[in-house]
């Protein structure tokens, strides 16, 4: 794992939980629309709030989907559930707002969750836990002249495209 | 007969959100790692391997689908419930689901990270 991968998981994290609360807050403001009144979903689209919360929800998706382009599914989602404790812990420090015994024995099992996968290696499914890139993979080998991976359908497809002219 | 209903919607919620992550994770292992790839090729062929992929589109229909799911769930039962349940349902299958489609090592710490965040977000949410 590479710094810059951390960055992207916690983008993730960040920018899901930042978007799902100013989404949140905006349609508050909105109030109650109707899908029979489509104006009314314009006009909710226009709430400052609403938009910047869409936006930062586009760059979640994209960032997720960065994020599963190199890494196992089972390791983004706990990787990235540190977002509900975000917004736990922003509902205390910064909106004051009361959280029960409950919630904080939430936090402690998220938190521990995520730790149990830290440091374990981030992709499983075609590289059996060495942490490389396909497509480095798949380069080196035709470098070496040695055959692709035996999982590296993918790794082949981009080797061909890239690799050769 | 409402408890019934609700908790079919929570089940429905659940599937068709492990079948959208699924189905999304599928594409993205097929497009390849966006680094570098936009490193050695460019934006643009990031660009048209993801929009060229059908798994993509199907992941999020499957994930449209949970969303009015959820939308017509709320309406039966409280926020309460459905939410964190559907949200923890949806983490442990997407571990029997990434282990079995995607041929995911689901190992024994993968395992725990698993449930212990699907019981923290249902204690969080609840």
């Amino acid at each position: 794992m590479t710094f810059r991968k951390y960055l992207v998981l916690a983008g993730v994290t960040v920018f899901g939980a930042a978007g799902d609360s100013v989404l949140s807050h905006g349609m508050k403001q909105v109030g109650n629309i109707s899908i029979h009144d489509l104006p009314s979903l314009i006009f909710a689209v226009m709430n400052p709030y609403v938009a910047i919360g869409i936006l930062l929800l586009l760059t979640f998706i994209v960032l997720n989907m960065t994020a599963l382009s190199w890494a196992d599914l089972t390791y983004v989602l706990p990787a990235t559930s540190m977002g509900y404790v975000l917004l736990a812990l922003s509902a205390r420090f910064i909106l004051h707002e009361q959280v029960s015994l409950t919630r904080w024995l939430g936090i402690v099992l998220i938190s521990g969750g995520v730790g149990f996968i830290a440091g374990s290696p981030a992709l499983t499914s075609h590289l059996h836990g060495e942490e490389k890139s396909p497509l480095l993979a798949a380069k080196g080998a035709a470098r070496n002249g040695a055959p692709a991976p035996a999982h590296g359908t993918h790794a082949e497809e981009v080797v061909s495209s890239v690799v050769e002219p | 007969m409402k408890h019934a209903y609700i908790w079919g919607g929570i089940l429905t919620i659940a599937f068709f959100s492990v079948v959208g992550d699924v189905l999304l994770a599928r594409a993205m292992k097929q497009v390849g790692d966006v680094h570098a790839l936009w490193r050695s090729a460019g934006l643009w062929t990031v660009v048209s391997r993801v929009a060229s992929n059908p798994n993509i589109f199907m992941g999020v229909a499957a994930m449209t689908v949970a969303f009015f799911t959820l939308l017509f769930a709320l309406s039966w039962g409280d926020l309460s419930l459905v939410a964190p349940a559907a949200a923890s349902l949806t983490f442990i299958g997407n571990a029997f689901a990434a282990k079995i489609f995607l041929h995911e090592k689901v190992d024994r710490r993968r395992w725990i990270a698993a449930v212990l965040v699907a019981a923290g977000v249902a204690l969080l949410a609840g």
